[in-house]
């Protein structure tokens, strides 16, 4: 391990340090930015684990946060909490699983409109069990989980989402995946099973995803499919992404964090028009940094790593 | 088990293979014995490419049957008929150009089974880049590459899965004529290491020099079968090429 590495391992947990103590000192507002802030730090990460690598835009991500949270709203209050994430877990993966097997053959943009479709299915089924087994169409969520509670499990969840992010890349299945994402013929006649590398990344991706929806359920004292469902999510994760860039890992991050903290300055100022202005930024966002800030910077660091190069040749 | 000496690596009987209307394979018969390298000929439109990717896995067949080494493979997955040990280039030529030339290599010996270990793989991309004559280019993006060095890694890679049959499609397009010479010499070494090999091609040179057989195709079916020099003075395969001459 070089001087650098120590030096950024010691900086990353002296700042998750800063980050745990956090609670401590925030006022109740800052400590609601500070959960929005890593809800959608989880959710971009963990989308473009996905969907970095194998190109496929998914806008399933309210699928599998509405399922977890629908998870906590039926069991919260009969099960331990471990118990109750445990199971979202585990519905999420299955999920994703048989989505996956019966989805990722398909080209890119047959897979947006199938994962667009699977969110709204997911919902209908909800409200169409709410109105006709049980009659009520919300669920009140009563579980003994504070403010504080959310925040250090979405913290535990952001360094865990990051650690298995950092695995993938130094594994098979990441060497699979990038090859996969270069040329998915060329993948195949590697031996790669491309089908079980995309489903199995697919499964880790909305694990993550289920579990921000768990955590995040406690925060609402009531939910209904459209709270739980709501189709918005699915875009501001794919804007991120790809404003910060998904191709690297701590690219969706660098997104997620100033577009968070816009969307929340936008839906206290102008709770009309919001959704307009996000459409706004995200065709600018499309247009101007095509490969997100990851891309501008590796440009940069890229003329940078030349420039002395040269300078070395010519001397 | 051990399978007759005399069985031939690849047999291929009567495959069928049609897009719509058009039958662009029809009961094509196709054997290669091990140690042989094989030509697969015809016109523009034959059915050769669409005959490899049937056999690599990359189409199932509509009917018609492929073993190789002694398995079916007919409509098996491209990832496990690789790993049965077929390896293939691509007529276009297709290298992972955000990669590494190593990288390219390494691409090949990552997924077999069981596992090579990471010294294995160390050293075998060191002795393929080597081999094809890459061995300086290890760091160097795939897409900074000539179009001769491009070929050259694309079949380091197919090499990297340790094939017993290799299938090159059209590998010598498009090399001016000292490449052609670098680049027949480096099949017929594989040849000498007792690799198998099965080559669609047009660089008739290429063909004589290298073809221990040939089959030649024509609209999906096949026409002839036998010796370079013979099939390439059948009348049938001059006709297929050239077109019935006006006097006759």
């Amino acid at each position: 391990m070089s001087l650098g590495h120590i030096a950024a391992a010691i900086g990353a947990g002296a700042g998750l340090v800063v980050l745990a103590l956090l609670p401590r000192y925030a006022d109740a507002y800052y400590l609601s930015l500070a959960i929005s802030l890593l809800q959608f730090t989880v959710l971009a990460t963990a989308w473009g684990l996905f969907s970095g690598p194998t190109r496929y835009v998914s806008l399933a991500t309210t699928a599998f946060f509405g399922v977890g949270a629908y998870t906590v709203a039926v069991l919260g209050e009969v099960l331990a909490w471990p118990l109750v994430l445990l199971i979202a877990t585990a519905i999420g993966a299955l999920m994703a699983v048989i989505v996956g097997i019966s989805t990722l053959r398909l080209s890119g943009l047959h897979f947006v409109i199938f994962t667009f479709g699977l969110a709204e299915l997911v919902r209908q089924l909800v409200i169409w069990y709410e109105v006709n087994k049980t009659r009520v169409l919300g669920r009140y969520v009563f579980v003994d989980i504070t403010q504080n509670d959310i925040y250090w499990q979405l913290l535990a969840l952001t360094v865990a989402v990051f650690a298995i992010g950092w695995l993938i890349a130094r594994s098979r299945l990441g060497f699979a995946l990038r090859i996969i994402g270069e040329d998915e013929t060329v993948a195949r006649h590697c031996g790669i099973n491309v089908t079980l590398a995309k489903v199995m990344l697919f499964a880790i991706s909305a694990v993550f995803i289920t579990l921000v929806g768990a955590i995040m359920a406690p925060r609402w004292t009531y939910i209904e499919p459209s709270i739980a469902f709501n189709p918005t999510i699915s875009f501001q994760v794919v804007i991120m992404a790809l404003l910060g860039g998904a191709h690297r890992l701590w690219g969706p991050a660098v997104g997620a964090i100033p577009l968070t903290l816009l969307f929340e300055f936008l839906s206290a100022r102008f709770p009309a028009t919001s959704t307009l202005i996000i459409g706004v930024v995200f065709l600018l966002i499309v247009y101007a940094l095509p490969a997100g800030v990851v891309g501008v910077w590796e440009r940069f660091s890229r003329q940078r790593a030349k420039a002395p190069v040269a300078a070395q040749v010519q001397a | 088990m051990t399978s007759p000496a005399i069985a031939p690596l690849l047999e291929v009987s009567g495959l069928t293979r049609a897009f719509g209307g058009l039958i662009a394979v029809n009961t094509v018969d196709l054997s290669v014995h091990s140690g042989q390298i094989v030509g697969l000929l015809g016109p523009n439109g034959s059915g050769k490419t669409t005959a490899l990717n049937l056999i690599s896995g990359v189409l199932r067949p509509d009917s018609g049957s492929i073993r190789f080494a002694g398995q079916a493979i007919g409509g098996m997955p491209a990832h496990r008929i690789a790993r049965l040990g077929l390896a293939r280039t691509f007529q276009l030529v297709r290298v992972l150009d955000g990669m590494s030339c190593a990288e390219n290599v390494r691409a090949g010996l990552a997924f077999h089974r069981p596992p090579l270990s990471r010294g294995e793989i160390d050293q075998s991309v060191e002795r393929l880049l080597r081999r094809v004559g890459l061995a300086d280019r290890a760091g160097v993006p795939a897409s900074g590459l000539t179009y001769i060095d491009c070929k050259r890694l694309e079949l380091a890679r197919a090499l990297a899965l340790k094939p017993l049959l290799l299938l090159l499609d059209e590998w010598l397009a498009g090399l001016n004529p000292s490449e052609l010479l670098i680049g027949i010499e480096l099949i017929r070494s594989l040849k000498d290491e007792g690799l198998s090999i099965l080559l669609v091609e047009h660089v008739m040179d290429a063909i004589r020099s290298l073809c221990d057989r040939c089959v030649v195709m024509n609209s999906g079916r096949r026409i002839a079968e036998g010796r370079p020099d013979q099939v390439l003075a059948d009348p049938a395969v001059i006709e297929a090429y050239l077109g019935v001459s006006s006097d006759a």
